[in-house]
Parts: structure tokens; sequence; C-alpha cells
């Protein structure tokens, strides 16, 4: 199970003074979880994904999704029949229907079988909401709406074109969970675009990094952000669960493979599951335990391998359990610990960043 | 209150904007989608031929109909040959002349109310699974109702006060063709001001009522902006 693209598309800049465009992209993705394309503005990422959709006519080149052809040469499947559900930045919902009529209409043009209104309704939250005009829904509660109508749609593959860009942090941190349920409890893969590092990190299994209309990188989101990159700050990712709450100290322990963390309180219940970056500069090294340290997260890691990042500075990816975090230090100091792959030390992490 | 004539003149003419009304929404909806949604090069010249009407005076209109329609005309000759009649001088060939007539004033609300829509409505359909057929009905046109009604307003209104078309291709005969504005200009003709009165109050009332009302109805629409 895989989507195949090879894509081009031009557009000479435009006579209302639009900047020109190429975008040319080869890419094979697994069609299974959330894939995140990450890039600046303007990058192309939201145009690729309108391609994939079949949005885009004048694309030129090969789509396919698990052997189906889309499109090949003069082949061009039209949007309505490749069953891609789009959810569109503002949402896109239909001004003449309330959230029920949205919901529906995706619903009614569906061929085979898949989830009902009100299992949709269910996982999505949606059932205080269906009643409601659509102008009396709040940014997220309108993605909500806007993604649980393209589920109903019954979608062999969902595009998120930046879904969460209209909504502040909190209702981003609220929405999060929901993606992870769609793809753990309907398996419908996930493409998704977002210009936010963060939201790429809480959310991709994969990520696909983007610049000029051109790809500059694919694979596992640890793969990917453990190195380092034009455009970002290489760093790990720990995937955690909420373990307890110390209400005194307003402190969360999160657990994950590679032992604990202790993190300011993100509000989350008990059993929670959320991610967390922990920046390569975040990340300092010792051979022993530090006692008498202000630093309340210490792991103990093993050296995966060395990057020079700059001619004083050096990327040291660590396992710590099965994650892989990194270390930014420098040369002086590789030297002075006498780092190399296999080492056994302790990683201290001084600040994380909850996701 | 009013005479007899004057009801049969009232009566035509409102049955007389009800049919063209009626032909409009069904003629013009189609020309409307394509003007808003074409990029073809001679979109211009179709939108200047749609906005004739509202430029040329209305005798210039009335006396082509006449030479298309009447007895000598192309239309008229075929109509002939055909069996039938000369449409001049009928209410079919005020229908005619009344579509043309008030063409523009139910294609350019209807044309700007799908304007408006703007491509992003369509493109979730389709991704949704509507064919183009499909999103025509159930996104373009409940999104431009408000274009409708105001067009659906304006067409009636501006029929109801034709006055130099019908003239000219539908003369002026009681109970066929008289239609109010001629019936108003009969009794000024004749000093019967007190008829006139009566008749032009009616045509004033009825006109301001119905914009009113669009006014009034059109507020309470979401969505696409007239």
């Amino acid at each position: 199970m895989s989507l195949e693209l090879n894509i081009g598309l031009t557009r000479p800049a435009g006579p209302e003074g639009g900047p020109g465009f190429d975008l040319q992209v080869e890419l094979t993705l697994p069609a299974r979880g959330i894939t995140t394309i990450f890039g600046p503005s303007g990058c192309g990422k939201t145009t690729l994904l309108r391609c994939v959709a079949g949005l885009e006519p004048n694309a030129r080149g090969r789509i396919a999704l698990a052997g189906r052809t889309w499109q090949d040469g003069g082949e061009f499947l039209p949007a309505h029949r490749r069953r891609v559900g789009y959810v569109f930045q503002d949402g896109a919902l239909f001004a003449h229907l309330d959230v029920k009529g949205n919901l529906a209409y995706g619903l009614k043009r569906r061929s085979g079988h898949g989830p009902g209104l009100e299992e949709i309704s269910g996982l999505l939250g949606l059932d205080m909401l269906l009643d409601r005009r659509v102008e009396a829904l709040s940014g997220g509660e309108r993605q909500r709406v806007a993604v649980g109508r393209a589920l109903l749609a019954g979608p062999v593959l969902l595009l998120l074109d930046e879904p969460l860009a209209s909504l502040d942090r909190a209702g981003r941190r609220s929405i999060y969970p929901y993606f992870e349920r769609i793809a753990a409890e309907t398996g419908t893969p996930m493409l998704h675009v977002t210009h936010s590092l963060d939201e790429a990190a809480r959310l991709a299994d994969h990520l696909v990094l983007m610049e000029g209309g051109r790809i500059t990188g694919s694979g596992s989101l640890a793969d990917m952000l453990t190195r380092h990159a034009p455009g970002h700050e290489a760093g790990g990712v720990v995937f955690a669960r909420v373990a307890e709450i110390d209400q005194s100290d307003h402190l969360a322990r999160l657990e994950f493979d590679g032992g604990q963390l202790l993190v300011p309180d993100p509000g989350l219940g008990i059993g929670a599951r959320t991610r967390v970056r922990i920046h390569a500069r975040d990340v300092s090294l010792a051979l022993e335990p530090a006692s008498g340290s202000s630093i309340l997260n210490i792991l103990p890691a093993r050296v995966l391998d060395l990057a020079a990042d700059s001619p004083a500075r050096i990327l040291v990816r660590l396992m710590v359990g099965e994650t892989v975090l990194v270390a930014a230090v420098t040369q002086r100091s590789a030297h002075v610990l006498g780092l190399r792959p296999g080492l056994d030390l302790f990683a201290q992490i001084k600040s994380v960043a909850l996701l | 209150m009013f005479h007899p004539d004057d009801l049969t003149a009232l009566g035509l003419t409102l049955k007389l904007a009800a049919v063209s009304t009626a032909v409009l929404l069904v003629l013009g909806t189609p020309v409307a989608w394509w003007l808003a949604r074409t990029r073809r090069a001679v979109r211009p010249i179709v939108d200047a031929l749609v906005s004739l009407p509202l430029v040329l005076p209305p005798t210039v209109l009335g006396f082509y109909l006449l030479l298309l329609l009447g007895p000598g005309g192309p239309l008229g000759k075929l109509m002939t040959a055909a069996g039938g009649r000369p449409l001049a001088f009928t209410f079919t060939g005020l229908v005619i002349g009344s579509v043309i007539y008030s063409l523009p004033f139910v294609v350019q609300p209807i044309r700007d109310a799908f304007a408006g829509i703007g491509p992003r409505p369509f493109e979730a359909a389709a991704t949704l699974g509507a064919s183009p057929r499909d999103r025509f009905f159930s996104v373009a046109l409940p999104l431009a109702r408000r274009g409708f009604l105001t067009a659906a307003t304006l067409g009636f209104a501006h029929t109801l006060g034709e006055f130099g078309v019908v003239l000219m291709i539908g003369g002026n005969i009681p109970g066929r063709t008289q239609v109010l504005s001629i019936a108003i200009y009969d009794h000024v003709e004749a000093l019967d001001y007190a008829r006139a009165h009566l008749l032009a109050g009616t045509l004033l009332v009825l006109s301001f009522g119905l914009l009113l009302m669009v006014h009034l109805v059109s507020r309470r629409f979401p969505g696409a902006k007239p």
C-alpha cells in the first residue's frame, strides 16, 4: 500500500503580479497513518495536495494509490471520482446547510460501506452541534465538522490542508487527539500539510520536507527530525503517556520507552497520550549522573552516531530506550568526553516542548 | 373601483410579468452560469449583448422585434409557412419582447450570485463525490438563491412597467395585448386622469412592495451575497 506521486505543475508569472511557480515532485509515500508535508509558506505543499485530490487539472505526471492509477499522461480521474476527503484550511463548509446537512452531504454520495453519521459524530464530538448553523460554529468546531464530512464520504485517503492554521494553540491541542483516533479507528491514511514543525512533530508518522516546489527529504518522523536539515532545528520526539500529575508542583510525569520526563502540567488527563519535542540545543551530555543540579530530567542514553553540524558544533544522536534524541555539543566537548558510537552516558534535558 | 377594461389590463400585465419571469429564470440561469464560469474570449461579447436592453430605447428593441416577428419578417414568414400566425400583436409576441427587454435584470443578479460563491464550495463538493451536474443543483443553486430572488423580482417588476416594446410589437388590443402602462397612456391621452391615477398608483405601490419584500427577505438568507 503506497501513494506514488510523480507530478509537475508550472505556472507562469501571472499578469496580476503573482510570481511564477514550478512544482516538481517524485515521491512514494506509505498509504497508512499520518504523513505530514512540512515546508514554509509558498513552497507548493498545498498545490501538491490539490494535485493529489484532482483539483489541479493542469498538473502533469502520474498519481497512483495502492496500485490504482488516478492520473497518468492523458488519463485524469476527476476529483469527484477519486474518493479523497479534503479538509480545507477554512473548512469550506456549505453555508446553506446546517451541521447535519454538511455531514450528510458526503454520506449521501458515498458508494460502499463505512462509518455512519452517529459513529463519526461521536468520534469527533459533534453530537451537540448537529442542528447548528455553520456560521454559529467556532474555528475548532468548524474544522471538526469538515473532517467528519470528509470521513463520511468514505475516502480512501484523507487530505488535510493546514487544517489547524486558523486555530490558537489550545484549539489545535484539542483537535490533535481526534486525528489520532481517526488513524486508529478508521484506518484511513492521511496526507497532512503544515508550516508548523510542532504540528508536524505532534501528528506525523512519516515526514516529508519541502522547499521551493521540490522535496528535500522524506522519511520516518524520528529519522527526519533527528538529522540537521535546513529550515528546522534538529531534535528528538518522545511519544509519551501522562502517568501522574503532581498538583503541588504543577508538574506532570510522562512515561515513555526510555524512562520518564517531568514537565509542566499540560492540563491533559492521566493516561492521555502526547508527544514532546526536545531540541538538540536543550540536551547536554555527562559521563556521570549530575548531582546537585537544577536539571530535573536526566536520562541514561547510548550514543548512536555523531555528525558535524558546523565547524564548532557536533550533533550527537542518542538512543534512550527506543527513542532517538539529539544533543548539540561543541567539538571540544565531544573530544573531552571521548564521544563515540556505543558509549553509555547521561543526557541532561534542560527544557522540553510539549506539543 | 376599477373599470372592467382596466382590470383586464391589470390581469394581462400580471400574467405577462409572471410568464416572462418564469421563462427568464429558465433561460437566464444557464446563461448566467456560463457567464460566471467561462474564461473564453467571447464572454465580454455575450455580456454586452445581455446588457444591451439596459441602454437601448425600448422602441428600438420593439422595432427590430416587429421586423423579425411581423408578417413580413423571417420568423413571421416561418410561422405562416408552418401553418401558424405571425407572433406580432399576440400574447406570445409580448412574452418574447419582455423576455429580451428584461434579460439583463434577471441574468446579471444570478451571474453575480454564481460568481460570488467562489471556487471553494465546488471543490469541497467534488472531493465529497459530487459530479459537476450534482454540484450545480446541490451547491450552486442553493448558494445563489438570494440572486434568484433579486432576479425574479427585478424581472417581474421591470416587465410590469414595460411600454415601448409592447407598443411596437403588441399594439394596443384590449384583452389581448393592452397592458397597464399602455392603458395609462390611453387614459392620459383621453384626459381621464382619475383612471390614470388609479392605475399609476397601483403600479407604483405594487413595484415598491415587491422591492421592499426583496430587501427584507434577502437579509435573512445566509451565504452568497447578491
